[in-house]
C-alpha cells in the first residue's frame, strides 16, 4: 500500500479578479522509501499540491475543491485541523528553499533544535541536548559541539539547509517536502545537500517529495517523476522512462531545456583579437566590522578581488564562473567602478576608469550597461517600463521627449516585450518578462560592452533558456561584448566563448569554454564540473520536433 | 466617461506617477470625500470675511453665554461673540498653520533626510548629530527666542513649527533611503549613468512617499493644536482673534457649564482629522502602484 495516495486534488483560488484553478485533478502516489520528484515552472501549481495536503494554503481565498489524500489510511482533506496538526509535526516535515527565513535570527541553532524535543517529545535538556547533537551529526556539520552555539546567520546556505533537515528529521517523519531545496544553493553545495537527502532516505527509510523546476537536479535523486504543467500532471513515469521516452511534449520542453550542449555559434575567433576591456592587477577590499579593535590593518580588510588580471576582446562573451563568496560580483563591480577599488587598473577602450570621479565616469557609463541579477528588485517598483527605458535615453540625450516612445518601442520589440505594456508596472510582470526589461533598459544606451551579473539564476529552466538565446541575439545582433557572470557552469557553457573560473578572489583557470570542459586543469575546476546537476542522469536523445 | 475610455486615453500619451496616482485616487471614494471636505473648509475659510453672520470681536455682554439658536447657529461664547463667526476666521488661522507649517516641515525633512540617507558616511553622522542636538534643545525655549529676536509675527510662527517638526520627518526619510538605496534598482540607475539629483528625485523620494504621507496626516493635526498652546503662551494669536486650538482651550474652560463651547470647535477639528486620515491613506495606496488596482 501507498504511503500517501492523492486521487483528484483539486485546488481553485477565489480572488477579486477571479477563479484561478492552482491544481486541477491531480493525483498521484508516494510509497514508503520512496522518492517522488514533482517538476513544473513557477505557478505550475506544484508547490500548491503538496502544501493543500497539509492544509498550508491561506483559506480563503484558497479552496480545496474535491479529492482524497490517503496519508497512512486517513484523509489528509478530511482531517480536523487538530488531528492535522499532530500529523504535520510528527509524520510529515517540510523543508523550504529559503532556510534563513525559517530559522529564527535570536535564537542559537541548538537552542532551536532542542526546544521541539523538549515541549514534543518531553526529553530532559541534557538528553534533548544529545539527541540534538547527534542530529546535526547525522546531517553533516562539522564539530556539532560547536555549531550548536551559533546562530543561523554564522552559517552558510548550504549549512543552513543542513540544520533546517536536522529540524525536520527530529519528529522521525514518514514523509518529507522538500520545496526546492537547493535552488539558492551553489552547485557543489546543491549536490552535497541532494546527497545528504538521499543518504537519509534510505538509512531511515523515509518517502521524499522534491520539489523542482529544475528536471536536471532532480535526476540523480527521484525514483519517479511527476511533470505539472498550467495545474495539471501532464506525465508521471520512472526517472528512467521520462528521460529516455518522455510522451508529453510539455515534458519533453523540460527536457530540451536542460543545456547539455555547447554553444551553438560559437565566435569565431579573430586572427587578431582587439581587447575592448582590459583589468590589471585589480584588488577590491571590504572593510571587515566585525575585527577586534587593535587588529592590524591587513586584519580589518576582506580581499574579495585578489589581484586579478583580464582581458576582454571585442565581441566576445567571456564567462566567469565561481561560487557564492569567490567575488566574481565583486570583480564585474569593480570594474564598473560601481565599488571602491584598492589598486590595479581597469581600462575601457582605451580609457583609465580607475581614479576618474563620480561624475567624469558617467558619460562612460553609457558605454558599459549592467543586467543584474534579481529582476524584482532592480526595476524602480514605481517606475512603469516606459520610464524605466525611456529614462536613461533622456538623461544621456539620446533622444528628445518626442522621439523617445518610438524608441522605447523599438527596444520592447528587441527583447520581445508585447507594446502594449509599455505603461505598466513592473509588478504586473513575471520574473522572465521582468529580465526583459530590465536588458531593454541596459541595451537602451546603445553600449559596447554589458555586464550580466546572474542574469538568469533567479528564473525557471524554460525561462532561463529564452533569455539566454535572447541575449545571444543581441549579442550578436549589435556586436556586444558581454562578461557573464554564473554560479551554474551549464549556463556559462551554453553562452560563453571563453570562461575564466574565480575561487577565493582569484582567477584560477582561464580557457577557451570546450577545452576548458574537455580538460579542466585545477582540481577545483574538476570539482565544479563534477557537482553539475544531471551529470549522472541518465542519457537522453533530443526528441525530433522543434519545441 | 467610462472607465474604458479613461484606460485607453492614458495608454496613448505619457503618464507621470502623479497623473497615475491622480487616477487612481478617483476611484478611491473616501479620499475623494476627505479632500472634498478640505477644500471646502479652505474655500469657506478665504471667503470668511465675506460670508461671516457677524464680526469676529462684536461683543454682546448682554446675550452671555447662549446655547445655539436661530440667530446664533452655534450659539455665542461668555462674551456673546458668534461661536460660528469665530471658528470661521479660526480655520483661517489654523489651516494655515497646519498647511504652511507642515510644508515647511515636509520640504525641509524630506530634503534633508535624502541626503543624509543617500550620502552616508561622514556627512549622514554629522547631519543627524545635528538633528538629535536640536531635538535636545527644549523646544520652548527655540521658538520663545526666535520670538524675541524676530518679534511677534503669524508668519514667524509658522516657520518656528515647522523648523522644530522637520526633526522626526528628517529620521523617517533617512531610514527608508537607507533601507531603499541598498535596493539593486538604485544600483541599476548608477550603472546606467543618471546623476545623483536624478537618482534621489526619480528613485528614491517617490518610495519614500508611503511613510511620509502618513506622518503628514498625522503632524497635520498636532500642528494646529500646538499652534494653540503657542497661543497661551502669547506668542501666536492674539485675543480677539481666534484658532481652533485657542477656541479648544477656551472651552475646555468651560466644558461642564458651556458644553458647546467645546463641542462645536472640537467637532470641526475632528472633521478635519479624519478628511486628512482618509485623504492621506487614499494617496499612499494611490503613490503606490503595486496596491490592488480596483
Amino acid at each position: 500500500m501507498s504511503l500517501l495516495d492523492v486521487q483528484h486534488l483539486t485546488v481553485r483560488f477565489h480572488t477579486r479578479n477571479g477563479v484561478l484553478t492552482a491544481v486541477d485533478d491531480v493525483s498521484f502516489t508516494v510509497d514508503p522509501g520512496e522518492t517522488l520528484a514533482i517538476v513544473g515552472e513557477s505557478g505550475s501549481g506544484k508547490s500548491v499540491t503538496c502544501y493543500s495536503l497539509l492544509r498550508l494554503i491561506p483559506e480563503p481565498p484558497g479552496r480545496i475543491e474535491s479529492g482524497t489524500a490517503l496519508f497512512d489510511g486517513v484523509d489528509l482533506l478530511q482531517s480536523p485541523v487538530s488531528a492535522l496538526r499532530h500529523i504535520r509535526g510528527n509524520d510529515i516535515a517540510v523543508i523550504f528553499q529559503d532556510p534563513m527565513s525559517c530559522l529564527n535570527p535570536f535564537l542559537t541553532i541548538g537552542e532551536q533544535l532542542m526546544e521541539p524535543l523538549i515541549f514534543h517529545r518531553q526529553l530532559t535538556r541534557p538528553a534533548a541536548r544529545n539527541q540534538a547533537l547527534a542530529l546535526l551529526a547525522e546531517v553533516g556539520i562539522k564539530d556539532p559541539t560547536r555549531r550548536f552555539e551559533s546562530y543561523s546567520h554564522e552559517f552558510s546556505g548550504g549549512m543552513r539547509q543542513r540544520v533546517m533537515i536536522a529540524m525536520a528529521l527530529i519528529a522521525e517523519p514518514k514523509l518529507l517536502i522538500a520545496d526546492e531545496p537547493t535552488t539558492a544553493l551553489d552547485v557543489t553545495v546543491q549536490a552535497q545537500i541532494l546527497r545528504l537527502i538521499k543518504e537519509l532516505q534510505q538509512r531511515r527509510n523515509i518517502a521524499v517529495i522534491l520539489i523542482s523546476h529544475d528536471l536536471a537536479v532532480v535526476a540523480g535523486v527521484a525514483d519517479r517523476i511527476a511533470v505539472m504543467h498550467q495545474g495539471k500532471v501532464v506525465e508521471t513515469g520512472a526517472t528512467n522512462t521520462i528521460f529516455t521516452g518522455a510522451q508529453h511534449p510539455y515534458t519533453r520542453k523540460l527536457l530540451a531545456s536542460i543545456r547539455s550542449g555547447a554553444k551553438q555559434h560559437a565566435v569565431a575567433s579573430a586572427p587578431t583579437p582587439r581587447p575592448l576591456l582590459e583589468v590589471k592587477n585589480l584588488t577590491t577590499c571590504f572593510r571587515d566590522y566585525g575585527t577586534p579593535l587593535l587588529a592590524t590593518e591587513a586584519e580589518r580588510f576582506i580581499t574579495a578581488v585578489d589581484n586579478v588580471s583580464l582581458t576582454v576582446n571585442h565581441g566576445e562573451i567571456l564567462g566567469l564562473v565561481g561560487e557564492s563568496g569567490s567575488g566574481k560580483s565583486s570583480l564585474g563591480r569593480s570594474i564598473l567602478q560601481m565599488i571602491p577599488v584598492r589598486s590595479g587598473s581597469v581600462t575601457f577602450a582605451g580609457q583609465q576608469l580607475c581614479g576618474l570621479n563620480a561624475k567624469a565616469i558617467r558619460p562612460l557609463r553609457r558605454r558599459m550597461q549592467m543586467i543584474f541579477q534579481d529582476p524584482y528588485a532592480s526595476l524602480n517598483p514605481r517606475m512603469t517600463v516606459f520610464d524605466a527605458i525611456a529614462e536613461p535615453l533622456l538623461f544621456h540625450r539620446l533622444a528628445t521627449r518626442s522621439s523617445v516612445e518610438k524608441l522605447v518601442h523599438t527596444l520592447m520589440d528587441e527583447v520581445g516585450l508585447a507594446r502594449a505594456y509599455v505603461r505598466k508596472y513592473p509588478h504586473e510582470f513575471s520574473g522572465g518578462q521582468r529580465q526583459r526589461i530590465d536588458i531593454g533598459r541596459a541595451i537602451a544606451t546603445r553600449p559596447e560592452f554589458v555586464l550580466a551579473d546572474e542574469p538568469v539564476s533567479a528564473l525557471d529552466v524554460t525561462i532561463q533558456a529564452q533569455i539566454l538565446d535572447l541575449l545571444l541575439d543581441l549579442v550578436a545582433r549589435h556586436n556586444l561584448t558581454m562578461l557573464f557572470i554564473s554560479h551554474d557552469l551549464s549556463v556559462v557553457r551554453y553562452i560563453a566563448d571563453r570562461v575564466m573560473v574565480m575561487h577565493r578572489g582569484k582567477i584560477i583557470e582561464s580557457e577557451k569554454t570546450e577545452t576548458l570542459w574537455a580538460h579542466p586543469q585545477q582540481p577545483y575546476t574538476q570539482q565544479l564540473l563534477a557537482a553539475i546537476p544531471g551529470a549522472d542522469r541518465p542519457q537522453h536523445r533530443p526528441p525530433a520536433g522543434d519545441y | 466617461m467610462t472607465l474604458a475610455t479613461t484606460a485607453a486615453a492614458t495608454e496613448e500619451r505619457g503618464v507621470s506617477l502623479w497623473q497615475d496616482a491622480w487616477r487612481r485616487l478617483q476611484k478611491n471614494r473616501l479620499a475623494l470625500l476627505g479632500l472634498g471636505v478640505l477644500l471646502a473648509m479652505t474655500l469657506t475659510a478665504l471667503l470668511t470675511p465675506w460670508i461671516a453672520p457677524y464680526s469676529y470681536d462684536a461683543q454682546n455682554l448682554a446675550l452671555g453665554a447662549t446655547p445655539p439658536s436661530a440667530q446664533h447657529w452655534l450659539g455665542t461664547d461668555t462674551l456673546g461673540r458668534d461661536l460660528l463667526t469665530r471658528i470661521l476666521y479660526g480655520s483661517r488661522v489654523s489651516l494655515m498653520v497646519g498647511f504652511v507649517a507642515t510644508g515647511v516641515a515636509l520640504s525641509i525633512g524630506i530634503l534633508y533626510g535624502t541626503i543624509a540617507g543617500y550620502a552616508g558616511g561622514r556627512v549622514d553622522a554629522t547631519m543627524m548629530r545635528l538633528v538629535d542636538i536640536m531635538y535636545a534643545l527644549p523646544f520652548m525655549i527655540f521658538i520663545i527666542l526666535l520670538m524675541v529676536v524676530f518679534g511677534r509675527n503669524i508668519v514667524l510662527l509658522f516657520f518656528a513649527i515647522g523648523a522644530v517638526e522637520w526633526l522626526t520627518m528628517a529620521r523617517i526619510v533617512r531610514s527608508q533611503v537607507q533601507t531603499l538605496r541598498q535596493q539593486e534598482f538604485i544600483e541599476a540607475a548608477v550603472s546606467l549613468g543618471l546623476s545623483r539629483w536624478l537618482i534621489v528625485r526619480r528613485h528614491l523620494i517617490p518610495n519614500t512617499l508611503g511613510p511620509v504621507i502618513v506622518y503628514t496626516t498625522l503632524t497635520i493635526p498636532g500642528v494646529i493644536l500646538l499652534e494653540a498652546f503657542l497661543s497661551f503662551l502669547g506668542l501666536g494669536i492674539q485675543p480677539p482673534q481666534s484658532s481652533w486650538g485657542s477656541l479648544i482651550s477656551a472651552g475646555v474652560e468651560t466644558m461642564e457649564e458651556y458644553p458647546w463651547l467645546l463641542l462645536f470647535p472640537g467637532l470641526v477639528l475632528s472633521i478635519t482629522l479624519f478628511a486628512l486620515n482618509f485623504l492621506g491613506d487614499g494617496l499612499r495606496d494611490a503613490l503606490d502602484p503595486r496596491a490592488a488596482k480596483d
